[in-house]
């Protein structure tokens, strides 16, 4: 049990219409990043998203290489996630003219295990791949990204 | 009190969303929190005690490293404590040597 991820546990799914507007929330910021959290529900299958919420990036000083969302806006984010009987199940941001991998900071700084964190690289002002990636393991010392496949939904089901 | 727990701390707390302890003060309150559930200690505390850098403990909207009395603030049955780990992240830099 816990969610030290397994085959089984590798999988996003994700409506079409949140996939969309999470990809486009990074052709709009950009050259910046951009920011968001993922409402759904966890199954021992993987994470179901329902809703993408979009956040402020804090990081102004360097926008155009690291996020940041205010403790403050995540709580009022987990405050709305109980009141529809959601939880948070992951997190998203663009990678401006970059791969959709994670990079040492993003890892560094991942500390929500059990939580997707979803990447979309965005090619001079135009959202191309979308990954995700499964934060696994028991705690700082043996955590670890996971590749996770996303299956997009044609709706709400 | 209520104790709102992040998704990736309720597997150490029995699976809950929300704890109810009974406490005056904030310290009160996560000494309650950490002796019913002695596994979340190790991922709310560095070793040498102190709140784990990237973890963030709000009373109300309200960062208790800011409070002036810090974890001897006193609080009421109404108010809540929230436990946010940080998000923070950005693709590589340029200069950065893996």
């Amino acid at each position: 049990m816990g969610s030290t991820g397994t085959e089984q546990k590798l999988m996003l799914k994700i409506a079409e219409p949140v996939y969309t507007q999470v990809r486009k929330h990074g052709e709009e910021t950009y050259p910046h990043e951009c920011c968001g959290v993922l409402l759904g529900k966890a199954f021992e299958e993987g994470n179901e998203v329902k809703e993408a919420i979009r956040a402020g990036n804090t990081r102004t000083d360097s926008a155009h290489n690291r996020y940041h969302i205010a403790p403050q806006e995540l709580i009022s984010i987990q405050r709305q996630a109980r009141d529809r009987d959601l939880d948070i199940v992951g997190f998203y941001h663009s990678h401006p003219d970059h791969p959709a991998r994670w990079s040492p900071t993003d890892f560094n700084e991942a500390h929500w295990l059990g939580c997707s964190y979803v990447i979309t690289s965005v090619e001079a002002g135009v959202a191309a791949q979308t990954n995700s990636f499964f934060l696994a393991g028991t705690g700082e010392e043996d955590k670890r990204f996971e590749d996770q496949a996303i299956q997009v939904r044609p709706e709400r089901c | 009190m209520k104790i709102h727990i992040p998704t990736p701390l309720r597997q150490f707390a029995a699976k809950q969303a929300t704890v109810t302890v009974p406490a005056s003060t904030v310290g009160e309150a996560l000494d309650a929190l950490t002796s019913t559930h002695p596994e979340l200690k190790k991922h709310l505390y560095s070793e040498d005690g102190r709140l784990r850098a990237f973890v963030n403990v709000y009373l109300n909207d309200e960062d208790i490293r800011y409070l002036s009395d810090k974890e001897n603030t006193a609080v009421k049955d109404g108010d809540s404590l929230s436990i946010i780990p940080s998000i923070a992240g950005g693709k590589e830099d340029k200069t950065w040597q893996l």
